[in-house]
């Protein structure tokens, strides 16, 4: 199935939580979705046995620059069974960055949520393990928003060289 | 009535209760292929729960590349899966080279004698990788003498890539729009010959050395003992936990991007995709430890395959670096993906036509086959640890990025 006709099904089910699909960026298409149903839509996505999206290739955080209000969550999809791709994105605001997990969906949402909690700071309700997984656990700040600033001092040790 | 009172005496409690012990394993481990720590909480010899620690290698990567142009980009990822550079390097310059060809302004294409240099490179590379996979394996499980086989041959592939590139190990040899020229070789030169006939002769040498790698360890009783049946991964949870390349072959799934969806040349190329299954006259279950290892064992076969195919068609004339003024994709975005040997490598590109990223995620599959270690050590011996971490052939680099 091609991303618009997976756009078509989605907005019948779910209507207003489906913001709209981008096909004006260069690239694979990209359905907007509203943060608070993105579990809801991925379990619809897994489960519809004619979508079949068995398989998270790849969840990740964008930060677009400092001028922006929100960050972006990136989900790209795959479906071995059939053979196809989606391009899920929610945006939430960096002041309260919070969404439904989707851990329970796929497993291997369990570590990319958790790197992507560790580098930008984004909660993901209902993820029983949330805590950071590549930097220490009493690192401060979340290094790949654009306005992170890197601490002077981590234990006594000079950051930047 | 004695003989009452003397069985009374010996029942033996048979689930006696041990307190829980927590064993910090690695992150200096020999068998943890890098720096990864695992929190083992055992009950006597049995795993309750093993949790992986990782991030002893985090040398920001992705923060890095936010600060870098395209091309300065690609010696970063040599030193993500530093075991298996050259597939990495591709790996980037294919996503990159997808955001290029978006800008229809400008005519793009990698010209066919780099095409033929990236598959015959990456597949000797793939071979390198699987060679110390396998090496590695062995000397975990207990068996020193396959690390030794395994590094000489693999001494000769790095003395063949030192040839072309002049590295050993973090090679920047593949760059965005060809391969680097930095070692020349004149298309039908005695260069050319030379480097051709030397890959010629070791494939001659390789290829009966697998069956021996397969008589020396793979059906070796204790080998087999030790991996067969153990931490089976069935398809569907391979599939959930991202597992991808030889572990996710290794539970069953035929799934192979070089063959499913052909990228580069590799539709022109005939091969076979090694796929696990039950052998029960062995006693290897589908997605034990052991089907995942043997996968690799016969991709090698694969490999030699396809670089006997080139070295056959030999490489085409022409130059091998695109006409490339700068790297300065469009505004736009892709996440492209290719079968490094750990698995499904992919990129994650966000551009906004400056000549420096946005974003870059590198989806590395170690860091996916890695997570499910909790999950498959659940219950099992800490001996068996060892085994599924050499089986899902971690390397932390990567993990880590």
């Amino acid at each position: 199935m091609k991303s618009e006709e997976i756009y078509d099904v989605l907005v019948d089910k779910f209507g207003e939580a489906i913001l709209g699909i981008d096909t004006e960026l260069e690239g694979d298409p990209s359905i907007q979705i509203a943060p608070t149903s993105i579990s809801d839509v991925c379990q619809f996505l897994a489960d519809t046995d004619t979508l079949a999206f068995d398989s998270l290739m790849c969840l990740s955080g964008v930060d677009l620059g400092v001028k922006e209000e929100v960050l972006s969550i990136v989900y790209h999809l795959h479906s071995i069974k059939h053979h196809h791709y989606v391009v899920l994105k929610a945006s939430v605001p960096k002041t309260d960055a919070h969404l439904p997990t989707v851990s329970h969906i796929w497993k291997t949402a369990d570590w990319h949520e958790r790197e992507t909690y560790d580098l930008y700071g984004i909660l993901f309700e209902g993820h029983t393990d949330l805590r950071r997984i590549l930097l220490p656990d009493d690192w401060e700040g979340y290094p790949l928003r654009k306005d992170y600033q890197e601490p002077d001092f981590y234990r006594g040790m000079r950051v930047p060289y | 009535m004695e003989s009452t009172q003397q069985t009374e005496s010996k029942i033996i409690e048979l689930k006696p209760f041990t307190d829980e012990m927590v064993v910090n394993m690695g992150p200096q481990h020999p068998s943890t292929h890098g720096v990864l720590r695992l929190e083992l909480r055992l009950d006597g010899e049995i795993v309750r729960e093993a949790i992986p620690h990782i991030g002893y290698l985090h040398r920001c990567f992705e923060k890095h590349s936010e600060n870098l142009s395209y091309p300065q980009i690609i010696p970063f990822t040599d030193r993500m899966d530093y075991v298996a550079a050259m597939n990495q390097n591709w790996g980037f310059c294919l996503a990159v080279e997808k955001l290029l060809e978006m800008d229809e302004t400008k005519d793009f294409a990698v010209p066919e004698r780099a095409e033929y240099l990236r598959v015959l490179i990456c597949e000797l590379n793939r071979i390198a990788s699987h060679l110390l996979s396998f090496g590695t394996y062995g000397m975990d499980i207990g068996a020193f003498t396959p690390f030794l086989y395994a590094f000489r041959d693999r001494e000769r592939l790095l003395l063949l890539f030192e040839k072309i590139c002049g590295a050993r190990l973090t090679y920047n040899y593949i760059r965005i729009g060809g391969v680097s020229e930095i070692i020349p070789m004149e298309p039908g030169s005695i260069d050319e010959q030379n480097y051709l006939d030397e890959i010629e002769s070791f494939l001659d040498y390789f290829e009966p050395k697998i069956d021996e790698y397969n008589d020396l360890l793979t059906s070796n009783s204790i080998f087999s003992e030790r991996t067969m049946g153990v931490a089976v991964m069935p398809a569907e949870m391979a599939i959930s936990y991202g597992a991808t390349g030889p572990n996710l072959r290794g539970s069953g799934v035929d799934w192979d991007l070089r063959r499913d969806e052909p990228y580069s040349i590799y539709d022109r190329f005939d091969f076979d995709v090694p796929v696990a299954k039950d052998i029960p006259e062995l006693g290897a279950v589908l997605g034990d430890c052991w089907s995942r290892y043997k996968v690799r064992m016969d991709e090698m076969k694969e490999s030699v395959k396809i670089v006997r195919q080139i070295l056959a068609e030999g490489l085409p004339d022409g130059p091998v670096m695109a006409d490339l003024k700068a790297v300065r994709p469009p505004k736009g975005e892709i996440y492209y993906r290719s079968e490094a040997p750990r698995g499904e490598l992919g990129f994650y590109i966000v551009s906004d036509g400056t000549p420096k990223p946005v974003r870059v995620k590198g989806r590395s599959p170690c860091f996916s086959a890695l997570s499910a270690l909790q999950e498959l050590s659940r219950g099992l011996m800490v001996a068996d640890i060892i085994a599924i971490i050499g089986s899902i052939d971690i390397v932390m680099g990567e993990v880590d990025r």
